[in-house]
């Protein structure tokens, strides 16, 4: 790791505590509906530190009741289809050989590839992984609490936790839309497709929905057509 | 059984979905088109995940309140940790007056 790559990862461990206490108190719900349901007590924490997952592990846990194992299986995965996209959008900005970039990958999480976009609309890899350390931390660490614990949803309900996590991503969504005319509407059609789908389908597939609203980058912006075109002239 | 094959199917499914981006597209640049889609994943995604935090069961307003709180502080230049502290105690104490 270079002296900037270090700056960079102390950068995104410092983020990454907010993000991360917001993560443990999320997971301390995890572990303990785990914990109510049957799952035992290593699966649920084998399952966190592994998939590192959210939205997909409870999607699992609420659908595995009710389901069949491969409906319950590909509900989760399908969950999980915007980190292919983020994926995709982060690829570029990864750095060594192909195993280190796999490995790299595994911090993307919604939090950590936020936090990662920079200015020049590229991503820093190592605030990437910094911002996604303290939240694998909280994650493990708080479903293993919570399936020792098994703290009431009553008291995290009057605590006012399960606004953690909505007020982290308020302020993550005022930096990302300062950026740019189109990220205010792709934001706004994001915030409505998701808002429509919440009508006709669980959260998990409204989420999924907002990505629909990345689809206005089709367009090209004008300020790019004038780039081209006065390049082409001094040619 | 049925548990462990579930959590290695949906943790193995996780791995290659991130792992997609550098093993199809190695370390070519995107194509402007993409570029421009990947600019905004960010804006898209977190307006998708606040809706759907906020109003996947019912709409609880005491919520409302505590996000209100945090992003107003974040316009005023407060940094991100005691805003989102402010807006999860805005909650607690909302909920706490109104019991």
């Amino acid at each position: 790791m270079t002296g900037s790559g270090r700056q960079s990862f102390a950068r995104g461990l410092r983020l990454g505590i907010g993000p991360g206490l917001a993560t443990g108190v999320l997971a301390l719900n995890f572990g303990a509906e785990a914990r109510a349901r049957g799952w035992g007590m290593v699966a649920p924490v084998a399952f966190s530190a592994f998939a590192f997952s959210g939205s997909a592990q409870f999607t699992l846990l609420s659908s595995l009741s009710g389901a069949t194992v491969l409906a319950a299986i590909v509900a989760a995965m399908v969950i999980n289809v915007r980190y292919l996209v983020m994926s995709v959008a982060i690829a570029p900005s990864l750095r060594g050989s192909r195993f280190a970039r796999l490995l790299q990958a595994q911090a993307i999480v919604d939090a950590s590839f936020v936090a990662a976009h920079d200015e020049d609309d590229r991503y820093d890899v190592w605030r990437l992984i910094g911002v996604s350390v303290p939240q694998w931390i909280c994650w493990t660490g708080g479903t293993a609490v919570g399936v020792l614990a098994a703290p009431s949803p009553d008291l995290m309900h009057r605590l006012g936790l399960d606004v953690a996590f909505p007020a982290f991503f308020i302020v993550l969504l005022i930096e990302e839309v300062r950026r740019s005319h189109r990220a205010v509407a792709a934001c706004l059609l994001g915030a409505a497709i998701s808002a429509g789908l919440l009508f006709v389908t669980s959260p998990s597939y409204a989420l999924l929905g907002a990505a629909v609203a990345t689809l206005i980058g089709l367009r090209r912006r004008p300020d790019e057509a004038v780039v081209v075109r006065t390049s082409g002239q001094r040619r | 059984m049925k548990l462990w094959l579930c959590v290695l199917a949906v943790s193995a499914a996780n791995w290659l979905m991130k792992a997609a981006g550098p093993l199809v597209l190695g370390k070519r640049a995107l194509p402007p088109a993409l570029v421009r889609i990947t600019q905004l994943t960010a804006p898209a995604l977190l307006a998708g995940l606040i809706v759907t935090d906020l109003g996947g069961r019912t709409i609880d307003w005491t919520q409302l309140v505590g996000v209100a709180v945090a992003g107003v502080l974040n316009l005023l230049r407060v940094p991100i940790l005691p805003a989102a502290a402010a807006g999860v105690a805005a909650t607690a104490l909302v909920r706490l007056a109104s019991a």
